[in-house]
C-alpha cells in the first residue's frame, strides 16, 4: 500500500493568501554550521517550553556534569532542563529572559568549568525494538520542546492518545520565515540523522504516511534529504515558497488538504506535525543519549560581520553569541529574536538563547527601520487577500481597536495565527497583529474570569447541596432511631418512661467495646444498617466525652507534674501526696486515651468494613486527588500564559474533572469520618 | 545601547496609502486627456480647481480638528476625492458649483463622519448628488462632443461670465432617453452613432477603461467590483435590447456611455465605502451595474452612477455580513448580522 502511494505523485494542495517577503537567506547559508561560544555563564530559564516550568533539582554551588538533569518537568505539559556543559551552579534566581518587555523569570545559572565532562548517558540504540509507550516515556526526559520556535514539549505532541489513528506524520522543514536558515543548514549537513529521527517518531506514532514539507527555495537541503531518505517510506514533498507555508495549519493544508478544526489539535484530523530540528533532536537523544543541550540558531543581520548558523549551548547569553558572530554594536538598530514576520524585538541582549531561539537578527536601522506612523485603514482589503486563515483582518482590526471583543470573536479572531501577512501588506502601516494580540489577551482574561466565577459558583452550590443532604439524612436516621426506641419500649412494658430511655442508651453505649446500643429487639424493625449507624453515632458521642476527659486529665496531670517538680526543687514536704496526685491524674489520662484509641481503632475497622479500604488509603486518595487537581490548575495557568488556548481549554476540562473528583473524595472522607465518629484531626 | 523596539512584522511591503492613492491619480490621466480633447479646457480647469479646493478645505478642517495637517494630507485621499468629483462635473461648470460640491464632499461626507476610512458614503458622489439635486440645470449642461469652446470661452464659463446655454448639447444618454421607442428619431441622431457607442463618450469611456486596466495590473484594485459592475449593467441591457431594440439601448451603448467606466474602475472601487470581501464586492459591483441600467432605462435622471453607488454604499455593510468567507477550520462561514 505504501509503495503504491509512493508510486503516484501526490498533488500539493493549496492554502489561501500568503505573501512573498524578501528572503534575505543567502548570507547566512553560505557558511557551514559553526560552534557557538562557551560563555562565562549559562542562564537557563525554567520555562523554555510551553507549559508548567521545570523544577530545579540541583542546589546552589553544586557541581554538575554535561547532560545532567538540573530541573525536572512538572506535570504532564512540561519539559526538563539539562546542564549544557559541566560546571557549577552559581545562582537560581530571576534573570531577564527573551520577552518583548524584558521580563525576568527564574533561571538556573551555570558557570562552565570548561572540562565538558559528560554525565552518564542512557543510550537507546534498540529503539526500534522498544515498545512505543516505553519509548515515549523516555522521550519525556529528553528536554525536547518544539525547536521550530513553538516550544511545545515534544513528548506531549508525540502522544496523541491511545485511540487516535495517525494518518500523516508531517515533518515541518518549510522554514518559511525570511532570514532564518537554521533548518536549511541542518538538513544540508545532517540529513541522515534527521531521517533516523523521523523514523523514531514514526515508530512512536505509526502513521500511514510520513511527509516532509519543504519550500522549493532550499534545493541543496531537498537533495540531501532525498538521498538520506532513499529506501525509506519517507516522502519529501516540495512546496512553493510562500509565507506562511511553514505555519503548522498551512503546511497540513498544503500537504494533505485537511484543515484542523477551529480550537482543536491536528491529531483530531489524524495529523501530527513536528519540526525537522526536533526530529534531529530525537535522534541525538535516542541514539547518542544526548538530551537537548544545544540548538542551531541563525545569527544574521547587517550589524554582524559573520552571519551564519551557530550550534549554540542553550542558555548562552544573546550578547555572547552576537559577539561571536562579530557584532558591530554601533550599527545595531533592532535586535529581533525569531523571524522578521513573527519574532519580537529584544530590549537588551542580556537574555539567554533558549530552546526555541531559531534566529537572531541584529539589524541596522536602515535594514529593519522603525515602522512608519499608522494611517487610517482605507478598507482596501489587501490584508484579507493575503490572510491564510481566510479572515477579514480589517474587520478584526476595527473591532479590536474599539474594544468590541465579542464582535471580534464572532469574526473568528481566535483563528488568527498571528502570521503578520496582513500587517506586511497594509498600505496604512497598521500594526494589525499587535491589535489582535491585545484583543486576544483581553478575551482570554475575560474567559478565565468567567470560568473561575462559574466554577466557584458550582462548587458552592454542590457544597450547599451536600450539606443539606447530609443534614436531612442525619435527621432521618435520628427519627428512625427514636421510632425504634419507642417501639422497643412499647414492646417491653417495664414501666420505664420515655425520658429514661436516652439515658439507658447512653449507658449501654459507654460500656467499653461499644456494645450494641440499639438492640435488635424482638420487633426486628431496625435494619442492620440503622444499627450500625446508631452505634457509630453513640460511639461518636462517647469519643467526644473521652476526648474532653483526656484533654482535661492530661492538662491537670501536666500541671500536677509541674507542681511536683517545683515542690521538689523547693524541698517541700508534701512530695508524696503530690506524687500520688500526679500518678492518679496520669492514670486517668492514660485510661481515657486507651479507650479513645480503642474506639478510633474500632471506627477505622468499621470504615474498612463499610468501604473496603482503610482510612489511610481513603485519606491518601483524597489528598492525591486534591494535589492532582491543583497541579492541573497550574498547568492550565501555564498554558494560558503561554497563549496555548486550545491546550488550555482541554486542560481546563481535565482540571474540572479532577476538581470534581477531589471534592467528591474529600466529601466522602469527611462523611465517613463523621459517621464513624472521628474528627479529621485524628 | 538603546535598541529599536516595535511590533512584528519587522519588515513591510514598500508603499503606503499615499502611493496607493497616487496610482489612482495617474490612472485617471488618459480619461482626463480625452475629456479635455472632446469637451475642451473646461474639464481640465475644473479638475484642477476641484483638487485645489479639496486640499485647501481638508487642510482647514484638519486644522480645526487639531490634527497633523501634513501627515493626513500625505495619504492623498482628498486629492482623489477632488479629482473624481471634478471629472464628473460638466465642463461648463462655474467655479462656485465645483467649490460647493467639493467642500460639501470633504466637510460633510468625509470629516463629519470622522475622516478617512470612517465615511460610509463615497464623498465625491455625495458632492455630485448634492449638486445634481440642487442645481439640475447647471449639472446637465454638457457640451456637444467635439464642439469645443476656445480657451478664453472656457475661462469665461468657469468664471461665470458666460452662459453655458450657448455651448451645451444633449449627451447620448439624454438623447436616447428622450427618443426611446421612436426608431426613426433614434436613427436620425448622429450623436447616438459613434464607432462603438455614443459619439465622443465612447472615447472617454475607452480612456477610463485603459486607466482602470492599469489599476488592475498594478493590483491597486481587484477585478471583482468592476467585473460585477460591468456585467450587472451589460446583462440586463443585452436581455432587454434583444427583446426590444427600439426602447432599450444596446449593451455597448451602456458600457461606453456616460460615466460607466469612470464609475466601474474609479468610483465604485473606492475601498472605504465598498464591500470588503471578494464575493461581497462582486455582488456590490453587480448591483450597482443593475441599478444604473434601471435608472438609465426607467428613471428620471440621465445618468445614474452617483445614485447607484450611494445606494449600494448603504448596502455594503450588510453585504459584508452575508458574504464573509469561510474561516480556516470552520465547517461553514459564520454569516448574518450577529
Ligand atoms: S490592508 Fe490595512 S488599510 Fe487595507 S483594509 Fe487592511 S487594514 Fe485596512
Ligand atoms: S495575522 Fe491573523 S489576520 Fe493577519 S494574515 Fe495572519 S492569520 Fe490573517
Amino acid at each position: 500500500m505504501l509503495s503504491l502511494l509512493r508510486g503516484k505523485r501526490e498533488p500539493i494542495h493549496d492554502f489561501p493568501g500568503g505573501i512573498h517577503p524578501p528572503e534575505n537567506k543567502a548570507r547566512s547559508t553560505a557558511a557551514p554550521i559553526r560552534p557557538g561560544p562557551l560563555p562565562h555563564e549559562l542562564v537557563l530559564p525554567l520555562n523554555m517550553h510551553v507549559g508548567a516550568p521545570a523544577r530545579p533539582v540541583v542546589a546552589l554551588d553544586e557541581t554538575v556534569l554535561k547532560g545532567q538533569l538540573i530541573a525536572e518537568s512538572q506535570g504532564r505539559i512540561s519539559a526538563p532542563v539539562h546542564a549544557p556543559t559541566s560546571g557549577r551552579i552559581t545562582a537560581i534566581e530571576d534573570r531577564p529572559v527573551q520577552h518583548p518587555s524584558g521580563m525576568t523569570a527564574t533561571c538556573i545559572v551555570l558557570e562552565p568549568d570548561g572540562r565538558e565532562a559528560w554525565a552518564e548517558l542512557e543510550y537507546r540504540p534498540d529503539w526500534a525494538a522498544t515498545d512505543p509507550a516505553a519509548l515515549l516515556e523516555q522521550v519525556r526526559h529528553s528536554g525536547l520542546a518544539g525547536l521550530g520556535g513553538a516550544g511545545f514539549p515534544t513528548a506531549v505532541k508525540a502522544d496523541p492518545g491511545e485511540d487516535t489513528r495517525i494518518e500523516q506524520l508531517i515533518i515541518n522543514a518549510a522554514e518559511c520565515e525570511p532570514y532564518i536558515t537554521a533548518d536549511d543548514r541542518l538538513m544540508r549537513e545532517r540529513s541522515p540523522g534527521i531521517i533516523r529521527g523521523i523514523r523514531m517518531l514514526a515508530h512512536l506514532l505509526r502513521p500511514d504516511e510520513i511527509l516532509v514539507g519543504i519550500e522549493d527555495n532550499k534545493p541543496e537541503a531537498i537533495q540531501a534529504l532525498r538521498s538520506a531518505a532513499e529506501g525509506t517510506d519517507i516522502e519529501i514533498r516540495v512546496v512553493p515558497t510562500r509565507y506562511p507555508s511553514g505555519g503548522e495549519k498551512q503546511l497540513i493544508q498544503l500537504l494533505t488538504g485537511k484543515e484542523v478544526p477551529a480550537g482543536d489539535l491536528p491529531a483530531r484530523v489524524g495529523v501530527i506535525c513536528q519540526n525537522v530540528a526536533t526530529a534531529y533532536g530525537i535522534y541525538r537523544y535516542l541514539e547518542h543519549g544526548e538530551p537537548l543541550l544545544s540548538r542551531i540558531t541563525t545569527v544574521t543581520g547587517d550589524a554582524v560581520s559573520h552571519p551564519g548558523n551557530y550550534e549554540v549551548l542553550v542558555g548562552t547569553p544573546v550578547k555572547d553569541l552576537l559577539a561571536c558572530a562579530g557584532l558591530d554594536a554601533d550599527r545595531l538598530g533592532k535586535l529581533v529574536t525569531g523571524g522578521p514576520m513573527m519574532g519580537f524585538t529584544l530590549p537588551e541582549p542580556a537574555a539567554p538563547v533558549v530552546k526555541t531561539s531559531t534566529c537572531l537578527i541584529a539589524s541596522t536601522p536602515e535594514e529593519l527601520p522603525e515602522p512608519p506612523p499608522e494611517q487610517p485603514c482605507i478598507r482596501c482589503g489587501a490584508c484579507a487577500e493575503v490572510c491564510p486563515a481566510n479572515l477579514l483582518p480589517q474587520q478584526l482590526y476595527w473591532y479590536a481597536k474599539n474594544d468590541e471583543f465579542e464582535r471580534a470573536q464572532q469574526h473568528n479572531l481566535m483563528d488568527c495565527i498571528e502570521c503578520g501577512a496582513c500587517a506586511y501588506v497594509c498600505p496604512s502601516h497598521i500594526p494589525l497583529v499587535q491589535y489582535y494580540q491585545y484583543a486576544k489577551g483581553e478575551i482570554r482574561n475575560q474567559e478565565a474570569e468567567t470560568a473561575k466565577a462559574d466554577r466557584a459558583r458550582q462548587r458552592f452550590e454542590a457544597r450547599q447541596e451536600r450539606i443539606e443532604r447530609q443534614k436531612a439524612e442525619k435527621e432521618a436516621r435520628r427519627r428512625e432511631r427514636r421510632e425504634a426506641q419507642r417501639r422497643k419500649q412499647e414492646a417491653a412494658p417495664s414501666g420505664d418512661d420515655g425520658t429514661r430511655s436516652d439515658a439507658a442508651v447512653q449507658a449501654s453505649a459507654t460500656s467499653a467495646g461499644g456494645g450494641s446500643a440499639a438492640s435488635g429487639g424482638s420487633d426486628g424493625s431496625g435494619s442492620g444498617n440503622g444499627d450500625d449507624e446508631s452505634r457509630a453515632d453513640e460511639r461518636a458521642r462517647r469519643m467526644k466525652q473521652l476526648k474532653v476527659t483526656y484533654n482535661k486529665a492530661n492538662k491537670q496531670w501536666k500541671q500536677a507534674q509541674a507542681a511536683f517538680n517545683k515542690a521538689q526543687r523547693d524541698g517541700a514536704d508534701n512530695l508524696d501526696q503530690l506524687s500520688a496526685n500526679v500518678d492518679k491524674l496520669r492514670t486517668r489520662a492514660d485510661e481515657a486515651r486507651a479507650e479513645l484509641d480503642a474506639l478510633v481503632q474500632e471506627a477505622k475497622t468499621d470504615v474498612e468494613a463499610a468501604t473496603g479500604r482503610d482510612l489511610k488509603t481513603l485519606k491518601k486518595e483524597a489528598t492525591d486527588a486534591e494535589l492532582a487537581a491543583r497541579r492541573k490548575a497550574k498547568e492550565v495557568q501555564a498554558a494560558r500564559e503561554a497563549g496555548a488556548t486550545e491546550q488550555a481549554q482541554s486542560l481546563e476540562r481535565e482540571h474540572e474533572q479532577l476538581r470534581q473528583d477531589a471534592d467528591d473524595k474529600a466529601a466522602w472522607l469527611k462523611r465517613v469520618m463523621e459517621e464513624q465518629g472521628m474528627k479529621e484531626d485524628e | 545601547m538603546s535598541l529599536i523596539l516595535g511590533p512584528a512584522p519587522h519588515t513591510m511591503q514598500q508603499g503606503d496609502t499615499g502611493a496607493f492613492m497616487r496610482q489612482v491619480v495617474y490612472a485617471t490621466g488618459p480619461g482626463l486627456a480625452v475629456l479635455t480633447w472632446i469637451f475642451g479646457w473646461g474639464t481640465l480647469i475644473n479638475v484642477l480647481w476641484a483638487v485645489i479646493v479639496a486640499v485647501a478645505v481638508e487642510a482647514l478642517v484638519l486644522t480645526m480638528r487639531g490634527r497633523d495637517v501634513r501627515f493626513f494630507l500625505s495619504d492623498w485621499s482628498v486629492v482623489v476625492t477632488g479629482l473624481l468629483l471634478g471629472l464628473s462635473l460638466p465642463p461648463t461648470s462655474p467655479w462656485w458649483l465645483t467649490l460647493v460640491g467639493v467642500a460639501f464632499a470633504v466637510i460633510v461626507a468625509k470629516h463629519l463622519y470622522g475622516g478617512l476610512g470612517m465615511n460610509p458614503f463615497n464623498p465625491a458622489m455625495v458632492g455630485y448628488a448634492l449638486l445634481l439635486v440642487s442645481f439640475p440645470v447647471a449639472m446637465t449642461a454638457w457640451i456637444a462632443p467635439f464642439d469645443v469652446p476656445t480657451f478664453s470661452e472656457s475661462v469665461a464659463l468657469f468664471l461665470g461670465q458666460a452662459s453655458p446655454d450657448a455651448f451645451s448639447g444633449a449627451t447620448p444618454l439624454d438623447t436616447f432617453r428622450t427618443w426611446a421607442g421612436d426608431a426613426q428619431a433614434l436613427a436620425g441622431h448622429d450623436i447616438l452613432h459613434g464607432r462603438i457607442a455614443g459619439r465622443g463618450w465612447e472615447w472617454v469611456n475607452a480612456a477610463f477603461l485603459l486607466g482602470g486596466l492599469y489599476l488592475l495590473a498594478r493590483r491597486i484594485i481587484n477585478w471583482h467590483i468592476p467585473a460585477g459592475f460591468l456585467a450587472g449593467l451589460a446583462l440586463p441591457a443585452l436581455a432587454f435590447w434583444l427583446v426590444d431594440d427600439v426602447r432599450y439601448a444596446d449593451p455597448l451603448f451602456h458600457l461606453f456611455g456616460g460615466g460607466t467606466m469612470l464609475g466601474a474602475f474609479f468610483i465604485a472601487t473606492d475601498p472605504v465605502s465598498a464591500a470588503t470581501s471578494n464575493q461581497g464586492r462582486l455582488i456590490y459591483g453587480a448591483l450597482i451595474g443593475v441599478l444604473i441600467w434601471v435608472i438609465r432605462s426607467f428613471g428620471g435622471y440621465p445618468d445614474a452612477v452617483a445614485f447607484a453607488v450611494l445606494l449600494m454604499n448603504l448596502a455594503a455593510p450588510t453585504l459584508d455580513y452575508y458574504t464573509r468567507p469561510r474561516t480556516y477550520g470552520h465547517d461553514k462561514p459564520d454569516r448574518g448580522i450577529g
